[in-house]
C-alpha cells in the first residue's frame, strides 16, 4: 500500500529517489556551468521553482501583485548570490528561504514597522485544533475546482491562517516539501513543523467542512478508495 | 490501548502522512473501523489537502513566468552571479 503523500504526487518511492538524485546531479553541474559563465543556464536552473518561488512569497504577502514582485526579487537575489550556495541543502530549499525572506522584508516595509519574529507569535488555545466533528462528510470531488467560488473558498481559509500556520502548510503541503526541508527554510525545528502542520490542517478542516456540507454531492467514501487503493 | 476519538485527532496529521509508527497505525486503523466520526474526519482532511494540492487552487499570475524571466534576462545581462 502507498503512502498518501506518494499517492498525492503519483509517483513510487523509487521514481521519487531516481529523480531527486538526478535532479540534484543535473542542478549541480547547471550551477557550477553558471558560474563559470554559462549564466543564461540561470533560466533552466530556476524554470522548475516558478511555483514555489511564487507561493512562498504569497504565503506571506496574501497578494498577487506584492507575491510576484517578492518572486522576482528572490530570483534575482538567487543569481546574485549562487556562488555562496554550499549544497548543504538543496537548493529548492536554499531558494524558498531566499523568497520567504524577500516575502518578509516587502511585509516590514509595507507596514512600516518591524513585524514580531515569528516564534513569538501566539499559538492560541487547544481547542482551536480541535476537528470539525461530521458524520455525514461529502466528498468534493476535483472536478468541482473548475467552480470559482470553490476555488475561492479554499484559498481564503488559506490566507485567514495564522501566519505561522500558514507558512508552514504553504512549504508542506502546497508545494510538496518534506518536513525536513520545510524546517530548514523556515529555521525550524522539525517537531514545531509538525505541530503547526497538524494545526493548520485541522483549522482548514473546520472551516471547509461547512462547504462541503452544503455544496458537494454525495460521494461518500471516494477520495478514500482513491488514496488507498 | 483502546485509543479514544481525540487520540486518533491528535495524531491525524502524521497519520495522513505516514509517519505514525506502526503500532500506533493498527490502533488508529482499528479505531477508523468502528467510528463513523473520525473516519469522516480523515476524509474531509485528506480532501482539504487534496482540493488544495490542486494547482487550480492557488493559479499562478497571468504572465508570471513571462515577466519573471523577462526581468532576470535583463539582470543576466547586467551582470555575473555573485
Amino acid at each position: 500500500m502507498k503512502r498518501p503523500d506518494e499517492m498525492r504526487v503519483g509517483r513510487t518511492i523509487e521514481d521519487g529517489i531516481l529523480s531527486m538524485l538526478t535532479g540534484r546531479t543535473n542542478e549541480k553541474e547547471l550551477i557550477e556551468r553558471i558560474l563559470g559563465g554559462e549564466k543564461e543556464l540561470f533560466h533552466e536552473l530556476i524554470r522548475p521553482y516558478e511555483r514555489m518561488v511564487y507561493l512562498s512569497c504569497f504565503s506571506i504577502l496574501k497578494n498577487a501583485t506584492e507575491a510576484e514582485d517578492a518572486a522576482q526579487e528572490a530570483v534575482i537575489s538567487a543569481y546574485r548570490h549562487l556562488g555562496s550556495f554550499r549544497g548543504d541543502a538543496k537548493f529548492s530549499t536554499w531558494l524558498v528561504t531566499i523568497a520567504m525572506n524577500q516575502g518578509r522584508m516587502r511585509l516590514r516595509k509595507a507596514k512600516g514597522v518591524m513585524l514580531e519574529s515569528i516564534d513569538e507569535v501566539v499559538e492560541g488555545q487547544e481547542g482551536e485544533y480541535t476537528p470539525a466533528p461530521l458524520t455525514d462528510w461529502r466528498e468534493i470531488p476535483l472536478e468541482a475546482l473548475e467552480r470559482k467560488e470553490l476555488r475561492e473558498a479554499l484559498r481564503t481559509a488559506v490566507s485567514e491562517l495564522p501566519d505561522i500556520y500558514r507558512q508552514v502548510f504553504a512549504l508542506r503541503d502546497l508545494q510538496d516539501m518534506d518536513i525536513q526541508e520545510t524546517a530548514t527554510a523556515l529555521g525550524l525545528s522539525a517537531g514545531v513543523v509538525k505541530v503547526r502542520l497538524h494545526r493548520a490542517r485541522i483549522m482548514l478542516q473546520k472551516r471547509l467542512v461547512g462547504y462541503a456540507k452544503t455544496t458537494a454531492p454525495a460521494r461518500r467514501g471516494f477520495f478514500r478508495r482513491l488514496l488507498w487503493s | 490501548m483502546e485509543l479514544n476519538c481525540k487520540h486518533v485527532w491528535a495524531h491525524i496529521s502524521e497519520y495522513i502522512d505516514g509517519t505514525v509508527d506502526a503500532k500506533l497505525r493498527e490502533e488508529i486503523e482499528r479505531h477508523l473501523e468502528s467510528c463513523g466520526i473520525c473516519s469522516a474526519i480523515l476524509d474531509s482532511t485528506r480532501n482539504v489537502l487534496v482540493l488544495m494540492a490542486d494547482e487550480r487552487t492557488f493559479e499562478l499570475p497571468l504572465g508570471y513566468s513571462e515577466r519573471l524571466h523577462e526581468r532576470l534576462e535583463n539582470e543576466l545581462n547586467a551582470a555575473a552571479p555573485g
